[in-house]
């Protein structure tokens, strides 16, 4: 592929940002070489903190940092700090709502091959349901590295879930970010594919075989799934009468369930969620070929595009 | 050693504080009234003898910040604060009642709470990043963290006793409510902790053992442990659970159960509050 990684861009824009805001501080959890939160430590140690493998005392500590003005990015892989440290963040991240980021890398089944306990299929759902967090999955190198400075500026809970692969390439440098804006990658009538993360690229080349097929499909990029850009994904559902979402994460609670939430309450249309089945996954020799077997094929777009096409009224 | 008359005085301080903390648990009608009695005389001498603060401005930048992680503590909590001066006397009877700024478990609504607690095993790892976030401003401010011995339980309290020693975080001086009582009994009998001063020095902690009802080893405490350098300091304070109101004390029934209006005029009385405590 050849292009960067999501962690590796993230890394660098983390220590890059780091030299212009000097209140930025990062805290690892012994796996500062995975996250990348090393080329942070390495430029400014006296601001970096590695806890050990201790991720509840990680969230609390940078509870702490926050409130003595700082503004702490936590590193960890996302299946644990969303997993073991979901009290803290609960109670002392959004409760309080205290000014920490957490990055939360390894998401999604990118860390292939270490199999289910390090794949984070359910974090989009827990870190959703808390109120005052604001949710963001990046969907390629540049998000991720433009994301950053807004992350940091945006005063709150924010969990930052980041991809340990290269994802697709979907933006240009020049991209306009606005945290719970949605992105309108391409124009379509008749139906909708509402993507985010590593699933926007992949829903692209979906549209494009779409067309090939006489479907003309729009390809929304959700970065922000919460708050969700509703009044976009409301047009959308009015304008082209069918949707489908797709995210490397389980169907139940994540962007399928926030756009299901929206259609229901306000626009209803036929919905097909591409996603991750209601059970564990494998170990795999590479993500992408992981993906697909999880369902998350740009075929398995494509179907679910036809489908609910299928089920216009 | 500390001055005589300031004992006097902040045993009188002590005293009016249990009187709160009854009165405002009988107006609330729940709460957690052991925990509450066990800490008052330390939590009295940090309030009032050693802790820089300021009731007027509780942002004041070179203010020692104070974490209950222990906050259930709360009518103790409230009743410091309003002893202070950053509520009203008055509002503790507010306290728990829907619309109250004095939560059932304190929270960032309330002037003088550096962060809200309740769930416990996090408060100490909030104080080791306080502590970081001053080091790292060159400030010398001190943190005091004052938690239950049941709390020692929690996996996630040795995460942060570990990481506070490591980081030889001086600033920091935890305070460990040993009244040796929790919810469902004796800690020795639920899970022991003993010999818990032993478990903190491993930590690379140093420990000072007090008896925390008296007053002036608790004050004495407090100076020495501003002069330890280069490792955090927990002064484990021997108390007993429900302190002052005889059928409280030594019992865990007490632990979470405010007391009734009957129950509240006896307490009062043991205590000899004033007549005005009496209006319910």
């Amino acid at each position: 592929m050849g292009e960067m990684s999501q962690r590796e861009a993230y890394g660098r824009a983390l220590a890059d940002y780091g030299a212009i805001n000097t209140e930025v501080v990062a805290l690892d959890a012994d796996t500062s070489s995975s996250t990348l939160s090393n080329l942070f430590a390495q430029r400014f140690p006296d601001r970096f903190v590695n806890v050990g493998i201790a991720e509840p005392c990680m969230v609390d500590v940078a509870v702490g940092l926050a409130l003595e003005g700082k503004i702490p990015f936590v590193n960890a892989f996302a299946a644990l700090v969303a997993l073991r440290a979901m009290e803290q963040i609960r109670t002392c991240v959004c409760y309080a709502r205290t000014n920490v980021k957490i990055a939360a890398s390894y998401a999604g089944v990118s860390d292939f091959k270490d199999g289910p306990t390090h794949h984070a299929i359910t974090d989009i759902a827990l870190m959703r349901a808390l109120p005052e967090m604001t949710v963001v999955v990046p969907a390629d190198a540049v998000e991720c590295a433009k994301f950053v400075p807004i992350i940091a500026e945006y005063e709150g809970p924010v969990y930052f879930r980041l991809s340990r692969a290269a994802t697709l390439p979907v933006h240009g440098a020049d991209v306009q970010l606005t945290l719970g804006r949605g992105i309108t990658l391409c124009e379509g009538k008749d139906v909708t594919l509402v993507a985010t993360g590593g699933m926007v690229g992949r829903s692209l080349l979906a549209a494009e075989q779409l067309a090939k097929q006489g479907l003309s499909a729009r390809v929304l990029e959700i970065h922000t799934i919460k708050p969700l850009d509703e009044a976009l994904v409301c047009q959308a559902a009015r304008e082209t009468g069918a949707m489908v979402t797709a995210e490397e994460h389980t169907v139940i609670g994540g962007l399928g369930a926030a756009v299901a939430e929206a259609l229901g309450a306000n626009c209803p249309a036929p919905l097909e969620r591409v996603g991750i089945a209601d059970r564990f996954t494998r170990t795999a020799l590479d993500p992408e070929s992981l993906m697909d077997a999880c369902g998350l094929s740009v075929e398995d777009i494509v179907a679910a595009a036809k489908r609910a096409v299928g089920r216009k009224g | 050693m500390a001055d005589p008359k300031k004992i006097e005085e902040l045993q009188e301080i002590a005293r009016r504080i249990r009187c709160d903390i009854v009165w405002a648990l009988v107006h609330a009608g729940s709460g957690h009234p052991g925990g509450s009695l066990s800490a008052t005389d330390f939590t009295t001498a940090l309030y009032f003898h050693t802790l820089q603060h300021d009731c007027t401005d509780c942002c004041w930048p070179e203010r020692d910040r104070v974490i209950f992680s222990k906050g259930h503590v709360s009518p103790l909590i409230f009743s410091l604060l309003a002893e202070a001066g950053y509520i009203g006397r008055e509002e503790l009877k507010s306290f728990r009642q829907f619309g109250s700024r004095l939560q059932g478990h304190p929270n960032l609504e309330c002037p003088g709470i550096e962060v809200g607690t309740g769930s416990l095993g996090q408060g100490l790892s909030i104080a080791v990043g306080m502590a970081l976030g001053l080091r790292m401003d060159g400030l010398s401010n001190r943190i005091y963290c004052i938690m239950g011995d049941g709390e020692n339980q929690e996996g996630s309290t040795w995460e942060a006793i570990m990481s506070a020693g490591h980081f030889k975080l001086d600033n920091i001086c935890v305070v460990l409510d040993n009244n040796g009582l929790q919810i469902d009994g004796w800690v020795e009998d639920v899970m022991g902790l003993q010999p818990i001063a032993d478990k903190w020095r491993a930590f690379r902690w140093h420990t000072i053992e007090i008896d925390g009802h008296d007053m002036a080893q608790c004050v004495d405490a407090f100076e020495q442990a501003k002069q330890v350098k280069g490792q955090p300091t927990v002064i484990i304070a021997k108390t007993v659970k429900g302190k002052g109101v005889s059928f409280m004390e030594n019992r865990a029934e007490w632990h979470g159960k405010a007391p009734n209006a009957e129950e509240g005029r006896q307490a009062l009385q043991e205590l000899a509050c004033p007549a005005e405590y009496l209006d319910f």
